[in-house]
């Protein structure tokens, strides 16, 4: 037994296994409530979104919106399920006030798709998560609690709701336990993140934007000595980026870890994710299981989808992400291992719509995976969120091939880009960042450089051609970095008799 | 024996939050056990080709299309609220518990 707590995961699996599950909510992209039709737009001012059913007035009747359905029956047959062909809504009874009805319309045992799995790639390996079930509900309002310090309700005197998202479509797609992939294990929680949320982009069902809550991930994690049972789970909520489904993971192994080590017990409940340390802190304990006292819904009819519409929309379906990003590398051109340094990156798409905008496939990598990939890292944001679309690493790609800006200068104004300055265009003209192409300029600037340094001149017309770099700088510094080195120097030997 | 116990009773009513006394909790759980009594002899003369009843009409799929169709004004929204601010329904805060 150690006494000091392990610092890493591969330390945490010389003693421990861990188990992960993940429980991901959806918010689904209809138009209108799941059974109701109040719009869903996001952003809209408190309470305008509202109508008596999603108010739970007395009287009011829920009738299920098809679209939310179908898209629920399609995210099922992307992750490999069984469609029900016939199952019922449940009420989930709860006091609380984020619903007006005191309950949510859930699905409870008998969910709309069930026992599928989806494959992700982790490190050159291909890891099976299995689902365990697809299910359908409503999503609650939003509470805001006044008289707390942080937003959260300890301190808190009263709370404020707005019910505008209150019946949005939300499915719940739950894993099976993955047990046995060891210090893999943060990473393939973020993988099965990833790819769960690539494939829902693909069925155009949801914008699964996470820092928008549309898509939610709960972890569930728990260790164990190899060879005994399962030990007791915790349940990590507020995990929301793919970034932190991996933090989350790896410090609730750190964890528990150091807790089994001391000879202690780990308790089931539900634990925080702060994003800023990346560290879990303790909630609600769930010693005493909560009593939702689920029942049918009496006021909503039982779904039986038909079979044939089933198999019309399996075969209706996308190009799966894996085999979209297959053809992309051959596109391309780049090798695996390459494509799985994108992929890690989250830019397969980014560089996809670079391509689409007329930039090369490998300008569009250099620029993603490399200045961009960089300051999203130091910044510790997702990179599509870095503050450049690939309209403008596009547009900057075609002002370096125009020559009007050099690989140097175009950094600059991807740096102001970033900033939020405007087009690299826009940047361009607002810094004065354009390279001195204007040859008169740049014959002037050549013409002082080796009038004052004639000495350096005399090696050059003498056929020392290494000894133009002096004179290369000395051009440079005249005219701030904005000229092309190569033409520079170009000029130089011509002016000196040496080309 | 009784359908449902006193203990059962007293967990419900704290469930739904309702404030109910001892003599009140006395006369509930029998008041409760008749009708689940009754209730009960449905079960027996179940068959089982007979599938359990949760819906009273034989419907399956009432759909409606995604369709946008009017609400209520922010006004008309709020104005059933005990208290309202900042364009919210103000609620006492709930003890100890966190959705
Ligand atoms: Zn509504």
């Amino acid at each position: 037994m150690t006494t000091t707590a392990p610092s890493t995961v591969e330390e945490v699996i010389t003693r421990y296994e861990p188990v992960i599950g993940l429980e991901t909510h959806v918010e689904l992209g209809t138009r209108t409530k799941m059974f109701c039709g109040c719009p869903t737009e996001f952003g809209a001012e408190p309470n305008t979104q509202v109508c008596p059913v999603c108010l739970g007035l007395p009287g009011s009747l829920p009738v299920a919106n098809k679209a939310a359905i179908e898209a629920t029956i399609r995210i099922g047959l992307a992750l490999n399920c069984s469609i029900a062909t016939w199952c019922r809504f449940a009420r989930k009874n709860y006091f609380y006030p984020d619903m007006p009805k005191d309950y949510q319309i859930s699905q409870y045992d008998e969910p709309l798709c069930v026992d599928g799995y989806l494959d992700v790639e982790v490190e050159g390996q291909t890891v099976r998560v299995g689902i365990e079930r697809v299910h359908l509900e409503e999503d609650t309002g939003k509470t805001l609690h006044i008289g707390g310090a942080t937003g959260r309700i300890h301190g808190a005197t009263e709370s404020l709701v707005d019910y505008n998202r209150a019946g949005i479509p939300l499915v719940e797609i739950v894993t099976k336990p993955v047990a046995g992939t060891g210090a893999l294990a943060p990473a393939v929680a973020r993988a099965y993140v990833t790819e769960l949320r690539d494939i829902i982009r693909s069925l155009g069902v949801s914008d699964v934007r996470m820092e928008q809550g549309s898509l939610r991930c709960d972890v569930n994690t728990s260790l164990n000595r190899p060879g005994e049972e399962w030990g007791t789970r915790t349940e990590t909520k507020n995990v929301n980026s793919l970034r932190s489904v991996e933090r989350a993971v790896r410090s609730e192994m750190l964890r528990q870890a150091a807790v089994l080590d001391a000879g202690g017990k780990i308790t089931q409940e539900t634990r925080h994710f702060h994003e800023d340390t990346g560290e879990t802190t303790s909630g609600r304990s769930k010693e005493t299981a909560t009593d939702y006292r689920y029942f049918p819904d009496p006021d909503l009819v039982p779904l039986a989808p038909d079979p044939a519409w089933v198999e019309e929309l399996k075969a209706a379906l996308p190009e799966p992400p894996r085999v979209h990003r297959e053809r992309l590398r051959e596109q391309w051109g780049v090798s695996e291992h390459d494509m799985q340094s994108i992929i890690n990156a989250g830019a397969v798409e980014l560089i996809e719509a670079t391509v689409a905008e007329g930039a090369s496939p490998d300008a569009a990598r250099k620029w993603w995976l490399g200045e961009l990939a960089r300051r999203a890292n130091e910044t510790g944001v997702e990179l599509a969120e870095v503050g450049a679309t690939p309209a403008h690493v596009a547009e900057l790609q075609r002002l370096v091939d125009e020559g009007k800006l050099t690989d140097k200068l175009a950094r600059t104004v991807l740096e102001g880009v970033v900033a939020g300055e405007g087009s690299p265009s826009e940047v361009v003209a607002a810094r004065g960042l354009e390279v001195v192409s204007d040859t008169g300029a740049l014959t002037a600037a050549v013409d002082e450089a080796i009038a004052a340094n004639p000495d350096v001149a005399q090696k050059v017309r003498d056929g020392k051609v290494a000894a133009a770099g002096a004179l290369v700088g000395a051009v440079m510094k005249a005219t701030k970095g904005q000229a092309d080195a190569k033409t520079v120097r170009e000029l130089i030997l011509s002016r000196l008799g040496a080309a | 024996m009784a359908a449902i116990s006193r203990e059962e009773v007293a967990h419900l009513a704290h469930l739904a939050r309702l404030a109910v006394n001892d003599a009140e909790l006395d006369t509930f759980a029998g008041q409760l056990d008749v009708i689940l009594q009754a209730v009960a002899r449905v079960g027996e003369v179940t068959a089982a080709d007979i599938p359990p009843t949760s819906h009273s009409v034989p419907l399956t799929n009432v759909l409606r299309e995604d369709v946008v169709t009017p609400g209520l004004t922010r006004d008309e929204a709020l104005s059933g609220a005990p208290d309202v601010a900042e364009d919210r329904f103000r609620v006492p805060r709930i003890l100890d518990e966190e959705a």
